[in-house]
């Protein structure tokens, strides 16, 4: 089966519904998608399809087939996924760090969408969970993003 | 508390751990005496057992850091190993300051992992283990030493390649600088000189006045891996000629699988290695995860229940609701944890005495990276290699070893970043994947990563002890309480989690309620043992977590019975407290002045705050939370926190450990429940299990107090104050008296 993923077509050995999350992990190696619940309730495991997140541990990779997946390895070659990664690192947002892929990952495909989002913008975007409680910072980290 | 996280590290010389450690090791004396024999005896320092004979400690033997801990790469990058876990806590970033001041490398440019057990970090003289938020004052005094022995080494070795007298040299960030000649040579150039000269005794340290990096917010180490996914932890991590494997536990703890049903079909299964019978569980060992689990799931296998010689076993007819009934009934009253004055007489001659009964339930950890290990067996040479999320790498070390059939020093043990922990990977029977690993391993001669799934580790997971107390209090004419009587009916965590005896009270069934620094003259506070079968460990703050609720609500019925504010009570019941004093009038400056409410808020919502204070890990904790109520569900709005450690080491590593405890003790208050039902678990995911989302996160604000007070820690001590101020909330603006968590269960009236 061929997917694409960050910009390169890779041809991966993998049951058609084997989830995206443990194609991009076993199979290639990226590994900074995280696992958390393969229930799609924590969010650790999003990642980028044709720009918008998805939780890739209940996403059939054959469902994938054909169109861009990015994921937090590459993220920072995009110009709002880098305004991201440094708002991050400025507000220090990382605790454990576990969840902060998808966290990433989720702002980058609200502000792709949404240039300048409000505070509810935000709040319906990020519902991925974090048992350390960053939500603050994130949540600043994003709005600092959106004002530029 | 101590000997709670570190009794068993067999580094310790102030612990009397020979009893738990018997336990753990199952009767084996012949394994102390092994342990002990194998020490590095010449380079041991005795750990201090408490923050101020940390502070005070004299320097352990001396050792030579760069041979030891220490390296400093070419490029004067330092490569530091510690003796502790980073879980998000920023304790890398902690020592890296501590040492880097000492040293004079600017903490960005230290690379910090966690030591692998052995004589190096044995040298430090601290310990192994990472808990009861004790790794910086564990930690402060042996890293600075070993930051100035090193500089001292690199000066002497500048010296020697200069020609000139050692005190004509200076160092700046990474550098020795003869200034009289202009000359400079790097940390990195000079290490492999330094590592080979004798080690000085007695450096001295830097002056506080003149730290550059303690007590400043330091940017964390890890922030720019953290949010790139670069960091690897234990689950994310690959050996050579690795497979893969998942595992599906009995559904109750004890049960052994007898025989497989369907081994030949799921054998056939896509990229499935191997399928095992293991310990109280079922294996499939094949090339990637998902093929193992899927394969793991639809294998199906004969269970025999537990034996009679099963240490707890999970019975078919055991529930929540039926334990909490046992413990409402558990007669006391109890082994006698602390006793002031006569509180039976007080309790006669008080002008109002008033009871109440509060419980808290099991929790989950839930922290979001699931449990893995991998194993790696050189049969030919008897040599195991384990990489695991862990926060105590001795005790797993000498438990793999004796697994394994080899000596300690066999085996290699890595314990890499953890994606959270919160207690979850102290030493817990049956709740860690790593004899599955070794097993398996061993089994297929060739390395093998066990990851459990979500619902495998709600399965497994050591909860946080159920726990019920009934409570007492004597007020005099003036409303001050004269006397407080507890009885605390909960298992025994040091029982469960070190095979102390159950002949004498848990310190951790009774924190928060005995030493309390309150002035109630009469206290008689006491421990009911009720064993029960779900497993159970430390959760962030312990005992703390449930006491503080229980007692400082208990404290707002007292002040309500007495007819004095809530504020007023706690204010007068420290006045004999500085420390403690200073801390209550900073939280309610930091929040404006109190004000209990009901108020109307500029949204027009009604809303009410309560406070609360706590002592949890030596750190003084005073807390004030604000609540509204809406549709029957609370809404915390803000919560204030003043946190004094006696002294701050990074402040925005406190604040951020704040607004993580605030997180975690509102999802508790909330939310969070393990409920069993005939031997299970309801819930074996979030969805079951729900923890706190970022729409329920309320603004926090925080002040920290330093007293100068010998240092403490902050990981833990946020969490306990956070319930009680939001349940004293609800009760201001409702009336209505929370005694059983979590919040959920109440019924709450609408719009109040």
């Amino acid at each position: 089966m061929e997917i694409t993923v960050n910009g390169a077509v890779r041809i991966v050995d993998a049951e058609p519904d084997t989830p995206l999350l443990w194609v991009l992990r076993d199979n290639l190696g990226l590994t900074g998608t995280k696992y958390g619940c393969g229930l799609a309730q924590c969010g650790a495991c999003t990642v980028l399809v044709q720009g918008l997140p998805v939780r890739s541990c209940v996403t059939p990779v054959e469902s994938v087939a054909g169109l861009p997946v990015t994921t937090i390895e590459t993220v920072e070659q995009d110009d709002v996924g880098r305004r991201i990664v440094e708002a991050w690192v400025a507000h220090q947002v990382p605790q454990c760090g576990y969840c902060q892929s998808g966290q990433v990952m989720a702002a980058t495909a609200l502000l792709k969408q949404v240039a300048a989002p409000s505070d509810s913008d935000i709040a319906a975007a990020m519902t991925n969970l974090c048992r350390c409680g960053t939500y603050n910072a994130i949540a600043a980290a994003i709005r600092n993003v959106a004002q530029g | 508390m101590d000997r709670l996280l570190h009794p068993a590290d067999s580094d310790a010389g102030d612990q009397p751990i020979s009893l738990s450690r018997r336990g753990l090791l199952g009767g084996s004396i012949g394994a102390l005496t092994l342990a002990v024999g194998l020490r590095p005896v010449a380079a041991v320092a005795q750990a201090a057992a408490t923050p101020l004979a940390a502070a005070s400690a004299p320097a352990g033997p001396p050792f030579n850091p760069f041979t030891a801990l220490l390296q400093i790469r070419s490029d004067s990058t330092a490569f530091l190993q510690v003796p502790v876990i980073e879980g998000g806590q920023g304790i890398f970033t902690g020592l890296a300051q501590v040492c880097g001041e000492e040293l004079d490398l600017d903490p960005a440019h230290f690379v910090v992992q966690c030591a692998e057990p052995g004589p190096g970090i044995a040298a430090l003289g601290t310990r192994l283990s990472t808990g009861g938020s004790s790794s910086m004052w564990r930690n402060f005094m042996p890293m600075r030493r070993m930051g100035a022995t090193s500089r001292a080494m690199l000066m002497q070795a500048a010296a020697v390649r200069f020609e000139v007298p050692v005190d004509s040299l200076s160092t700046s960030d990474g550098k020795v600088i003869h200034a009289a000649s202009g000359r400079h040579a790097d940390y990195g150039d000079l290490a492999g000189e330094a590592a080979e000269l004798p080690v000085p005794v007695d450096v001295p340290l830097r002056s506080a006045d003149s730290f550059r990096w303690i007590g400043k917010s330091v940017p964390r180490i890890d922030m720019q891996d953290k949010s790139t996914g670069k960091v690897v932890y234990s689950i994310d991590l690959t050996i050579d000629g690795m497979l893969q494997a998942a595992v599906q536990h009995a559904s109750r703890l004890g049960m052994q699988p007898v025989r497989l049903l369907n081994e030949a079909a799921v054998r056939q299964m896509p990229g499935v290695h191997s399928v095992h019978l293991l310990s109280g569980c079922v294996a499939v060992v094949a090339d990637r995860w998902w093929r193992a689990h899927r394969a793991v799931q639809s294998l199906r296998a004969e269970w025999k229940e537990a034996t009679g010689d099963t240490p707890r076993p999970m019975p078919a007819d055991f529930s929540t609701e039926q334990l909490r009934q046992d413990m409402l009934a558990a007669p006391g009253p109890g082994f006698l944890a602390e006793a002031a004055g006569d509180a039976a007489a007080a309790m006669g001659r008080a002008a109002k005495t008033l009871e109440a009964v509060y419980d808290a339930p099991f929790l989950a950890h839930a922290q979001l990276e699931p449990p893995s290990a991998i194993a790696s067996w050189d049969a030919a040479r008897g040599r195991l290699e384990l990489w695991m999320s862990n926060q105590a790498s001795l005790l797993f070390r000498d438990a793999a070893a004796k697994f394994a059939g080899i000596a300690p020093e066999n085996v290699t043990l890595h314990s890499p970043m953890v994606g959270g922990f919160f207690g979850r990977y102290f030493f817990y029977d049956e709740s860690n994947p790593y004899l599955q690993a070794i097993a398996l391993a061993k089994a297929v001669g060739r390395p093998v990563k066990v990851i459990w799934s979500r619902e495998e580790e709600f399965l497994r997971d050591a909860l946080r002890p159920a726990v019920l107390v009934r409570f007492k209090a004597g007020l005099d004419a003036q409303g001050m309480p004269l006397a407080l009587e507890s009885e605390s009916v909960s298992d025994g965590l040091y029982a469960r989690m070190y095979g102390a005896a159950y002949d004498k009270f848990d310190p951790t069934v009774v924190e928060g309620i005995a030493k309390k620094v309150y002035a109630i003259p009469n206290r008689r506070i006491a421990h009911v043992m009720h064993r029960y079968p779900p497993m159970i460990g430390a959760w962030r703050s312990v005992g703390h977590s449930f006491n503080d609720f229980f007692m400082e609500s208990f404290t707002d019925e007292m002040a309500d019975a007495g007819g004095i504010d809530p504020f007023e009570l706690r204010r007068r019941m420290v006045a004999r407290s500085p420390r403690h004093a200073t801390l209550l009038e900073a939280v309610g400056d930091l929040s404006g002045g109190w004000r209990r409410g009901p108020f109307t808020a500029e949204d027009g919502s009604r809303r009410a705050r309560g406070v609360a204070m706590a002592s949890p890990f030596g750190t003084e904790m005073a807390t004030i939370a604000e609540v509204s109520i809406a549709e029957g569900q609370v809404k915390v709005h803000h919560v204030w926190v003043a946190v004094d450690p006696g002294r701050a080491i990074n402040p925005a590593i406190i604040e951020a450990q704040m607004n993580s405890a605030v997180a975690l003790g509102l999802s508790s208050a909330l939310f969070e429940e393990v409920v069993y039902e005939r031997g299970m678990p309801r819930a074996r995911n979030y969805d079951g299990y729900p923890i706190l989302t970022p729409d329920r996160m309320p603004e926090v604000h925080v002040r920290i107090v330093e007293s100068g007070a010998p240092m403490t820690g902050v990981g833990e001590p946020g969490v306990p104050g956070v319930p009680p101020a939001v349940i004293n909330a609800v009760a201001a603006l409702t009336g209505q008296r929370v005694r059983r968590l979590p919040l959920a269960r109440a019924s709450l009236g609408g719009s109040v």
